[in-house]
């Protein structure tokens, strides 16, 4: 093995079922249920598992979604702001952090 | 069946998978002509399979169209679908529509919506809106940067202004009878947005932000040939393509494509299944005939050549 990632792995996804094939049916019944039409569409739910795709730093995921939204009619605009939400909340995230951060200073501090 | 092409890179050849899949692919009643004016474009699109621009001087001759409007006489096809290339660069396409208008109830133009800004482009869409003929646009996509991606700079801002203009022409009003329909090719190696969603898009982003309307919206896998064919090649997606096409055939797709039903004619009088073929090089009946010599239209059950080209066609949705 030359890389712990190979983008061939990623068509293997469903071999994923041997040895512990109830849970993986379970699994992918599920994702495919949650990915069809509801209340949001295709297009917008492959916006949003790309977005979270960056958040959780899955190169597959990134690879898998970044062509879903091309076929599901996004663009690169779209796409891109996508990634800024997950990036704009990830940063949110440790910024607001700081405001236990300076409870904690203040209380300790003269 | 006839075949070119034996499946490349390893993927199973579009005649082995109609076989797996106990299909053939015959012609059904002919129904439809397709005419291809030639090769000359305003345009260098990225994914044109007929590798069509402005350095191509291969467009139909007077006596070519004769023929093309002697053969609608005779056989009074339900449309006739005019294609290029540019249509409007035609010398004599004036007389090429006006004749055909009179011989079948739907005739259908293509066009890149450019040339219709240039030249007799004006002219040309005041005669469109006088033969009724349906208008069948190219638009990759509601923004620019995709658009010219796909059809080179400044294209996104002509082709706005010819949709504008088409529509105070009265073409691709709400409840208006003068048909405008767009065509979405991706621009790049992937399939295609699902139709109804697509134009769902489509609607929205034009209306609301370009005041533009139209009736309906067609999305089509690009076909491996031509120029699309050397963007794959040069981009290393060519196995790749070619295997998600072939992964997606869907077999219900077979009994409504398009090829079935319909006779291409190409600039030089040269019959072929369809425009696919025509740029692979494929001849109707595998061998060439001509237009101007077609003393019957093609029994039902005629088989249709075939190629790797054809996966296309018959990936999702599929191309009817």
């Amino acid at each position: 093995m030359e890389t712990y990632y190979d983008p061939a792995d990623l068509a293997k996804f469903a071999e994923i079922g041997k040895d512990a094939p109830e849970l993986a049916g379970k699994f992918f019944d599920y994702y495919a249920a949650v990915f069809a039409e509801g209340e949001l569409t295709e297009r917008e739910k492959a916006l949003i598992a790309l977005a979270v795709a960056h958040t959780v730093q899955c190169p597959y995921c990134i690879d898998a979604y970044t062509r879903a939204c091309l076929e599901k009619g996004s663009h690169l605009g779209e796409m891109t702001e996508a990634v800024h939400v997950a990036t704009a909340i990830r940063g949110g995230a440790s910024l607001v952090h700081g405001l236990q951060m300076r409870k904690i200073a203040e209380k300790l501090s003269l | 069946m006839m075949e070119i092409g034996q499946g490349e890179f390893g993927i199973e050849s579009f005649r082995e998978t109609l076989q797996r899949h106990e299909l053939r692919l015959c012609r059904d009643r002919t129904s439809a002509l397709q005419v291809n004016v030639g090769l000359k474009c305003d345009l260098t699109c990225g994914h044109c399979h007929l590798e069509c621009g402005p350095h191509r001087d291969e467009t139909m001759d007077g006596a070519t169209m004769e023929a093309v409007i002697d053969c609608a006489r005779r056989f009074r096809f339900d449309s006739i679908d005019v294609t290029g290339g540019a249509p409007e660069l035609v010398p004599g396409i004036e007389r090429l529509i006006t004749a055909l208008a009179a011989l079948t109830p739907r005739l259908i133009v293509r066009s890149n919506l450019v040339a219709l800004n240039e030249g007799r482009g004006a002219e040309l869409s005041e005669l469109y809106r006088d033969l009724k003929a349906v208008l069948v646009a190219s638009l990759p996509a509601t923004n620019s940067s995709q658009t010219e991606a796909q059809r080179g700079a400044g294209v996104w801002e002509r082709s706005m202004q010819a949709l504008r203009r088409l529509n105070g022409l009265g073409y691709g009003l709400p409840g208006g009878t003068l048909q405008l329909d767009l065509v979405s090719n991706p621009v790049g190696a992937f399939l295609p947005a699902p139709q109804r969603q697509a134009e769902k898009k489509f609607r929205s982003d034009l209306q609301r932000k370009h005041g533009i309307t139209f009736h309906g919206l067609y999305t089509f896998a690009n076909v491996p040939l031509g120029r699309f064919r050397s963007f794959l090649e040069r981009s290393g997606n060519l196995q790749g393509y070619l295997e998600k096409l072939a992964a997606g055939f869907n077999p219900c797709t077979v009994q409504g494509l398009m090829c079935r039903s319909q006779l291409s004619v190409d600039w030089r009088g040269r019959l072929h299944d369809c425009d696919f073929n025509l740029a692979a090089g494929i001849a109707y009946g595998g061998e060439a005939a001509l237009l101007s010599e077609l003393a019957e239209l093609p029994e039902p059950g005629t088989p249709v050549a075939v190629g790797d080209h054809c996966y296309a066609c018959t990936v999702g949705s599929g191309f009817t």
